[in-house]
């Protein structure tokens, strides 16, 4: 059976950064990643300039 | 007698040294009993340095030491912190075959240049992935007001050890919210200090754009008496800042008439249990604090952070997910496998909002001094709830405990965590100051306790 989009992008992510993930991990991993890529959905729909840097180390 | 000292504050214990009322030793040897004796009640402990406080006891002791400003005073930090000759477990199974540690966290040498003496590190959650206090290799740290409860997390040592009368002063790290979280429910009083003020380095990092250490104690004064301590530049944290020390200490009992107070709305004003708003109520009430404003963003600026947090986190580990991925707490595994997939635009994307975001919270400083907010949404879960119930939503609990204080470790700025004493349990209420002004959450906590509003209750433990 095809697995969903985001099973076969576990798969290939994980092939592709040598991680191992084991069968009995995969349903909490894509739970996490769903969760994850919904909140980031969230955040990259705020429109902002371009000029907008980013802020990796916070410094006032 | 030594023993009177064990709900003492760090402030009276080094009065006490310097007056020759106790000596370190005592002092020490009581600590050390009292760990002795909790400790497997509380598991707040994995490690005890029992010979080097003697030492250093017995040091400050002979060497006229004694009128330092924490003379005597027992103290323990988060095991993520380095301390010379153990390895620096950060919660973990992978690290504790870890050589030793060659020196001392910063943070440590300069208690203990001012006087204090470490007796310890303290139980974590993994890799600080975690708001529980729960450890699945060390087992959890308990809540001193009802073991059958979390400390919270991940420092939940710290509260644990601090809340139930082991030591007056510990350490922490805050990456969102875990100074804060259990001080919330352990009932006791947290610093997050300004990103940057404080220095990293010496301890095991999370996540470096939003890694902070700080104290816990039982009184704002020794919250005070241990930050000035504390501060300085060191450029071995790359975060840390070129900044002169600015003692909070004189400056408590300036009180507060003058500064504009006001709550947080919106975001903060939802999802919370009616302890967290009505512990934020009272402290609002005695504060004169009427006026609610809106911090923009606030949802925003935790998913972002959660996104900071677990990308930044697998690039830590990812050498250890490759290799030791079973030897990690699967909730923390699969968090951090999940976290090395997000793709590299989304994370900028994230980074990019915080800049904006920054710019329009620090902007609220203009019309106000402090901002309240709740530290947590409810009192401590119990031991292994999974889930609770959020304004009649089932959320999980663990990523949950987090949603008052994300937004505010998301760009730095400083917070103390005080106790509302409420009955059964306790719980905290974030003051978020503008960076650098550690001094007025401060000087608001000190008011805070004076008027009553606002303490640590001994829990019989």
């Amino acid at each position: 059976m095809a697995g969903s989009p985001l099973d076969d992008y576990i798969a290939a992510a994980a092939r592709a950064l040598d991680l191992p993930i084991e069968a009995s991990w995969m349903a909490a991993v894509k739970a996490n990643l769903e969760v994850t890529l919904r909140l980031a959905t969230v955040v990259a729909d705020f429109e902002l300039p371009d000029t907008t840097e980013p802020a990796p180390i916070y410094k006032v | 007698m030594a023993d009177d000292f064990s709900w003492a504050s760090s402030s009276d214990i080094a009065h006490a040294v310097a007056s020759g009322q106790a000596s370190a030793a005592s002092v020490t040897e009581a600590a050390l009993a009292r760990i002795g004796k909790l400790n497997p009640v509380l598991n707040a402990f994995t490690a005890v340095t029992a010979e080097r406080a003697r030492a250093q006891a017995a040091k400050i002791d002979a060497s006229g030491k004694s009128k330092l400003p924490l003379a005597g005073v027992p103290f323990a930090v988060k095991n993520l912190f380095d301390i010379a000759g153990i390895p620096t477990v950060a919660g973990s199974k992978i690290n504790r075959s870890h050589p030793p540690a060659k020196k001392d966290s910063p943070l440590i040498a300069r208690l203990e240049a001012a006087g204090a003496v470490l007796v310890g590190a303290l139980n974590m959650g993994e890799y600080a992935y975690d708001f529980t206090g729960e450890n699945v290799h060390d087992g959890a740290s308990r809540n001193p007001h009802d073991i059958t409860r979390m400390s919270g997390g991940s420092s939940g040592g710290s509260g644990t050890a601090v809340g139930g009368g082991m030591v007056p002063l510990a350490l922490g790290s805050d990456t969102n919210g875990s100074i804060r979280v259990p001080s919330s429910l352990c009932g006791i009083f947290g610093l997050k200090p300004t990103y940057g003020r404080l220095s990293r380095a010496h301890s095991f990092p999370f996540v470096a754009s939003l890694d902070h250490l700080g104290p816990f104690a039982r009184t704002t004064r020794d919250l005070a008496l241990s930050y000035d301590a504390m501060q300085g530049p060191d450029p071995e944290d790359a975060a840390c800042v070129d900044r002169g020390i600015e003692p909070v200490l004189p400056l408590l009992e300036k009180g507060i008439d003058g500064l504009r107070i006001v709550t947080a709305g919106g975001y903060f004003r939802k999802g919370g249990a009616r302890e967290a708003h009505d512990a934020l109520d009272l402290v609002a009430k005695a504060l004169g604090a009427r006026e609610e404003i809106e911090i923009p963003e606030a949802a925003r600026a935790r998913a972002a952070a959660y996104i900071i947090t677990c990308t930044e986190g697998a690039a830590l580990h990812l050498d250890r997910l490759r290799n030791q991925a079973t030897e990690f707490d699967p909730a923390v595994r699969d968090r951090l496998l999940a976290g090395a997939m997000v793709p590299s635009t989304l994370v900028v994307k994230a980074q990019i909002f915080r800049r904006w975001y920054r710019d329009h919270v620090v902007a609220l400083f203009k019309s106000c001094d402090a901002i309240l907010a709740p530290a947590t949404p409810v009192t401590a879960p119990k031991l292994g709830q999974v889930n609770f119930m959020l304004d009649g939503v089932e959320l999980p609990v663990r990523p949950n405990m987090g949603i008052y204080t994300q937004p505010i470790s998301f760009i730095g700025l400083p917070v103390a965590a005080v106790p509302v004493p409420l009955k059964p349990l306790p719980i905290g209420v974030q003051i978020i100051c503008a960076p650098w002004r550690e001094d007025i959450a401060l000087r608001i906590a000190f008011a805070l306790e004076k008027m009553g509003v606002c303490a640590t209750t001994q829990p019989k433990v």
